[in-house]
């Protein structure tokens, strides 16, 4: 019994240990963005890693999903007759909530695996240290630019995968449901008001903020050669997924009390 | 047994007067210091002194706590008790942006030369000009190629490090690390890993860079060839302190049991029979 209790303190501690190095990143990530100067030229490469490069993951998953939505939801409101509505449904399931929530597990999957490696790699060849002991905060160097990117294509990247899954829930409203094109999306603009995308988009903001930072300091803390290198990426994956999912039921909650 | 004579290849500038200035004037000083990791004990009230000026080796077992001497002296670590002091100033708790300010005074090579992967050979040597100085491309070019071909590389600018041997990636590693003209050099294992005649000409670039640079310098080593050949004075660390410290003519004549067995030991590995047999046989 007192090994369970003494194994439980010794995990208590480590979490802890691991949410006060986190925040204290979080912390010196938004001290070091504010006073800045930034660094153009890293954060247009980290923009085009994050966003532009994830292009065609979020298209593929956005344009399967607006059309898997379609035909369930299909499928389902034909039991009542009411299968006019498919647009209203697909384009507020998928603004509020599906394409947010996707876009950033499958996004943070691949971008925070990235991060981890590549951050964790330098780790543990030294470069880390060199950067340091070259009088340069690895933090503004490489923390800000890839928790900046992450921050702001995430909401770039939903936008883009609302518009594909809606444009995949037409192809099934068309094809096989017979309804016309017009029909569909005169359906989905009158029924997405604006606090329904303030809300999906607005979650993405924070989805992406902790994706990066949690890829950014999982690679900071590795070591142990490129067995360290993969335990810690495989963690990043995990973790960012959970986060991912866990913060969208707080956000969710607070957004529908704010709009 | 006869012991293995160590070979002293500065002795010949040694005899005459040296043009460096070694000035009895402190540059780095460890007062007691103490570090672990775990359960292991690092440091046990380490106490050492480097001179301006001076080539300064430190000789120890793997995992005796060499290179986590010259972290300490960069500020990369914190020692847990004792004082670091750096130009008389003591830098043991000072916060990370702080230490930035000491660390300019220092270049360092690391063990795996540490290169950024990611930029070429040319990028990584104007890394810190870019990053501390307000030089226009043209001068942080011209820099760049002085401290190439200081360092005897010529045409490697626009390699990636990935394609690069081991004696040339140190090589760059040492270019980028004097490019801010430090005051002090630290060297971390620069001869290991790589072949016999590459190591002596890394050794024979540290000499060279010490006279041209006049510099202080510590070098941190197993390789007691490397030692001798560059060092002025030996300080060797045992069980977490320097249990012995003194000149090279010092360490060959000292009784301390450790240090003679660490020097026999490791001049007989450098000279086994079959490896001198070879030596005769290509002479």
């Amino acid at each position: 019994m007192p090994g369970v209790l003494a194994r439980a303190r010794d995990r208590a501690q480590r979490a802890l240990v691991y949410v006060g190095g986190i925040s204290d990143l979080g912390a010196q990530t938004i001290r070091e963005a504010i006073r800045g100067p930034l660094e153009t030229q890293l954060l247009l490469t980290q923009f085009e890693q994050v966003g532009v490069r994830s292009l065609s993951i979020v298209g593929i998953t956005s344009l399967f999903i607006g059309m898997v939505l379609a035909l369930q939801t299909a499928y389902s409101l034909e039991q009542f007759g009411v299968k006019l509505f498919i647009g209203k449904v697909v384009s507020l399931s998928l603004v509020r909530e599906l394409a947010p929530v996707l876009m950033s597990l499958m996004v943070g999957g691949r971008v925070g695996a990235g991060i981890t490696a590549e951050i964790g790699t330098m780790k543990v060849t030294e470069q880390i240290d060199a950067l340091r002991a070259m009088a340069t905060n690895p933090v503004r160097k490489l923390v800000v630019p890839k928790v900046l990117a992450t921050t702001l294509m995430f909401p770039v990247l939903t936008i883009v995968s609302n518009a594909v899954g809606i444009f995949g829930g037409l192809v099934i409203a068309v094809a096989n449901l017979h309804l016309t094109g017009n029909y569909y999306m005169r359906s989905v603009i009158d029924t997405v008001k604006y606090n329904d995308l303030a809300s999906g988009i607005g979650k993405t903001f924070f989805f992406g903020f902790a994706v990066g930072l949690i890829a950014c300091y999982n690679g900071l803390r590795t070591s142990g050669g490129a067995d360290g290198v993969g335990r810690s990426t495989t963690v990043t994956v995990v973790m960012a997924a959970i986060t991912v999912l866990i913060m969208d039921f707080f956000l969710t909650k607070l957004f529908l009390l704010a709009f | 047994m006869n012991e293995t004579p160590i070979p002293d290849r500065r002795a010949e500038s040694r005899a005459v007067p040296d043009r460096r200035r070694v000035l009895r004037e402190p540059f780095v000083e460890f007062e007691n210091v103490y570090k672990a990791y775990g359960p292991k004990q690092v440091l046990a009230g380490a106490n050492l002194k480097v001179y301006r000026g001076e080539v300064m080796v430190i000789l120890g077992g793997s995992g005796s706590g060499k290179s986590v001497t010259l972290r300490h002296m960069l500020g990369l670590e914190i020692p847990e008790a004792g004082r670091i002091v750096v130009e008389e100033e003591d830098i043991t708790d000072l916060p990370e942006e702080e230490l930035y300010r000491v660390r300019k005074k220092f270049g360092m090579l690391f063990q795996s030369a540490a290169l950024f992967d990611s930029m070429t050979v040319f990028e990584n040597v104007a890394f810190p000009l870019r990053e501390h100085t307000q030089m226009t491309e043209e001068e942080i070019e011209r820099a760049v190629r002085e401290k190439l071909e200081l360092v005897n590389l010529h045409g490697v600018e626009n390699l990636m490090p990935v394609s690069l041997s081991g004696g040339m990636r140190k090589r760059v590693g040492l270019a980028r690390a004097i490019v801010l003209d430090p005051k002090m050099i630290l060297y971390d294992e620069p001869t290991t890993g790589l072949d016999p005649i590459t190591a002596q000409v890394i050794n024979d670039l540290i000499i060279d860079l010490q006279s041209k640079l006049n510099v202080t310098s510590v070098v941190v080593t197993h390789d007691i060839q490397s030692a001798f050949s560059v060092g002025d004075r030996i300080a060797f660390l045992n069980h977490g302190t320097f249990e012995w410290i003194g000149t090279m003519d010092q360490a060959r004549a000292s009784d301390d049991n450790d240090l003679r067995a660490f020097l026999k030991a490791s001049a007989v590995a450098a000279a086994q029979p079959e490896m001198k047999q070879l030596g005769e046989t290509v002479s």
